[in-house]
């Protein structure tokens, strides 16, 4: 009888996930979308604690439980406010982390009471799929845990210890990949073994020590543009762990949530793929640029702020292209602040082009630009704004490269493919950057040494500070 | 105790939750790429269920039992992934979607 409430509850909470993905996928009902997810996470936590309450012997851990709800969520809640926008990448992917871990704890904590606290131990075919889940709740678990770490440290570019700072490093040889897949397949093995042996501790620590060691080797090779692609895939590998706990404690809720997460994150993985064109077995086990990059020939005299001021006197429509350099510079209200002269000045139209995969993540210059207050309506994605190229009178590109390099038109070489911003149709071209090297894929740029083309060598706040000085004097 | 029906009742679960996972998803535009993740991020909090479950032990100082303190652990780690989650993800969402609705 009172299973059969607590049933109807998870039931709630498992249709309110569901409307709650559906409805992020869309701008209009995104907002929506989360609340709902929020909702079910309440009606799930109050159903299981009701039902603890009716349990023979009710709630006896009220303080570990009634503690850990209020820290965890006020340390949750702190994180999240403070952190600045920029900053949300790297939170992400650690909360991501702490979600893994906590399915994988769970799985330990279980685990423990048949080992040492005298709980009789399952046998049969009981034991089997408890063994099962637990040992690939740990494998997924810790692996999301270290991986995920490891994730937030290379988008953040570095960590430091006692003030000196370390960049994270990107190492991945071809190997590697034979290291990857042996460690896989023997913690496997050992969770064959754990039912065999279902009281052999070490087998535990074998499994946990592999698994965080898997999920550090997964993420080392990948380099920068690809991180939100593995921040997706290790999105999706918690909710796989979350439902394998599920299956520990036969817990309907937690199979449901858990599977809709990984798979709806495995699509969006995939999704995140294709934007960039590429697939992902090669995001997980080819090394990309880096290693060959091509030797520049070219040179290309620079410009100043003065003779692109005088360009761009009286224009009357500039798009403004941002990418990696804007964000790693913080410039985006001098780009704003560039816009509004502009439009005071000339009376220009001022748009901006957004490409899919600008920045470290994706919808990463939305939130930057939306910081600095740039409405909404200049945004526009790239298939839309390709357009209007040919009508504009320059195109002024803030730290980005491969985003518009015209070679990815060419069908060869590592960019083929890539849908591009069309910045080289416009009448000129300005573009900020600190030198003439290649981009993320290793592919000079042609775009750079158009007569059309100006090139402000430097910092991007420091040159959007001397344009938009520049425009002042005028 | 688990019984063999309620093992592949959840199996059934599992199955059909990832299919309609699949499903769920079609076209997102990129600037919810993110944003979407985050949320489904913060659902994969949903461990915490278990993590009450088993944090369901008495409190006794140090001699409480391992097995609760882990779980005690996992609830405050999962709340951190739940709460935070939901929070940064709102935030994203009033930058890129609040903006627009306020200009219409």
């Amino acid at each position: 009888m009172i299973g059969d409430w607590v049933s109807i509850g998870y039931l709630i909470s498992a249709t309110l996930f569901i409307f709650g993905l559906k409805n992020l996928g869309h701008p209009k009902t995104a907002p929506r979308g989360n609340r709902l997810g929020a909702m079910g996470m309440a009606v799930a936590i109050f159903t299981t604690i009701l039902e603890m309450n009716l349990l023979d012997e009710g709630i006896i851990g009220w303080e570990l439980i009634i503690s850990g709800l209020v820290i965890g969520s006020v340390i949750g809640y702190i994180m999240a406010i403070r952190v600045e926008m920029t900053g949300m990448p790297e939170l992400v992917a650690l909360f991501n982390g702490f979600g893994g871990a906590a399915s994988a704890l769970v799985a330990l904590s279980e685990s423990w009471r048949y080992m040492y606290e005298n709980d009789i131990v399952p046998s049969g075919l009981e034991l089997a799929v408890i063994y099962v889940a637990a040992g690939l709740s740990a494998l997924v678990g810790w692996m999301t845990l270290t991986g995920s770490l490891l994730a937030m440290f290379k988008l953040k570019g570095g960590i430091s210890i006692f003030g000196k700072w370390y960049r994270t490093p990107t190492w991945g040889p071809s190997w590697l990949n034979f290291v990857k897949v042996s460690l896989f397949l023997s913690s496997l093995i050992l969770i064959c073994m754990s039912i065999k042996d279902p009281t052999n501790e070490n087998v535990l620590w074998a499994i946990i020590i592999i698994s965080c060691v898997l999920g550090i080797l997964i993420v080392l090779p990948i380099g920068g543009a690809d991180m939100p692609v593995v921040v997706s895939l290790l999105n999706s590998l918690s909710g796989i762990a979350a439902a394998f706990t599920g299956f520990i404690i036969s817990n309907s809720v937690l199979i449901v949530a858990g599977s809709l997460v990984g798979a709806s994150g495995l699509i969006l993985t995939f999704i995140m793929c294709k934007a960039m064109n590429r697939t992902l077995p090669d995001v997980l086990f080819k090394s990309f640029g880096g290693s060959e990059k091509a030797t520049l020939t070219r040179t290309k005299v620079g410009s100043d702020a003065e003779e692109v001021v005088m360009m761009i006197d009286g224009a009357q429509k500039v798009i403004i292209v941002p990418g990696y350099g804007m964000a790693v510079s913080q410039c985006q209200h001098q780009v704003k602040e560039f816009a509004d002269l502009l439009k005071s000045k000339f009376d220009t139209e001022v748009k901006y082009a957004i490409h899919p995969v600008a920045g470290r993540m994706p919808g990463h210059m939305n939130v930057l630009l939306a910081e600095a207050n740039v409405p909404y309506e200049q945004l526009i994605e790239m298939e839309e704004i390709n357009q209007e190229f040919s009508e504009c009178d320059m195109a002024v590109i803030i730290g980005a490269n491969d985003t518009c390099n015209p070679a990815a038109r060419s069908g060869v070489g590592p960019l083929a493919g890539m849908p591009i911003i069309d910045a080289d149709k416009a009448r000129s071209v300005v573009i900020i950057k600190r030198s003439l090297s290649v981009g993320y894929a290793g592919v000079d740029n042609d775009l750079f040494y158009e007569d059309k083309t100006m090139m402000l060598f430097g910092d991007g706040k420091a040159m959007m500070n001397n344009l938009n000085s520049a425009l002042k004097d005028l | 105790m688990i019984t063999e029906l309620e093992i592949i009742g959840s199996i059934t679960l599992f199955v059909l939750a990832i299919f309609l996972g699949f499903e769920l998803i079609t076209k997102v535009p990129s600037m919810l790429h993110t944003p979407l993740m985050s949320g489904a991020n913060a659902i994969s909090g949903i461990s915490v269920v278990g993590a009450l479950i088993g944090a369901n032990v008495v409190f006794d100082g140090g001699d409480t039992q391992l097995s609760g303190i882990l779980a005690f652990v996992a609830i405050v780690l999962a709340m951190i992934n739940v709460i935070g989650g939901f929070v940064v993800t709102n935030r994203m969402l009033v930058m890129i979607a609040g903006k627009k609705k306020r200009e219409d």
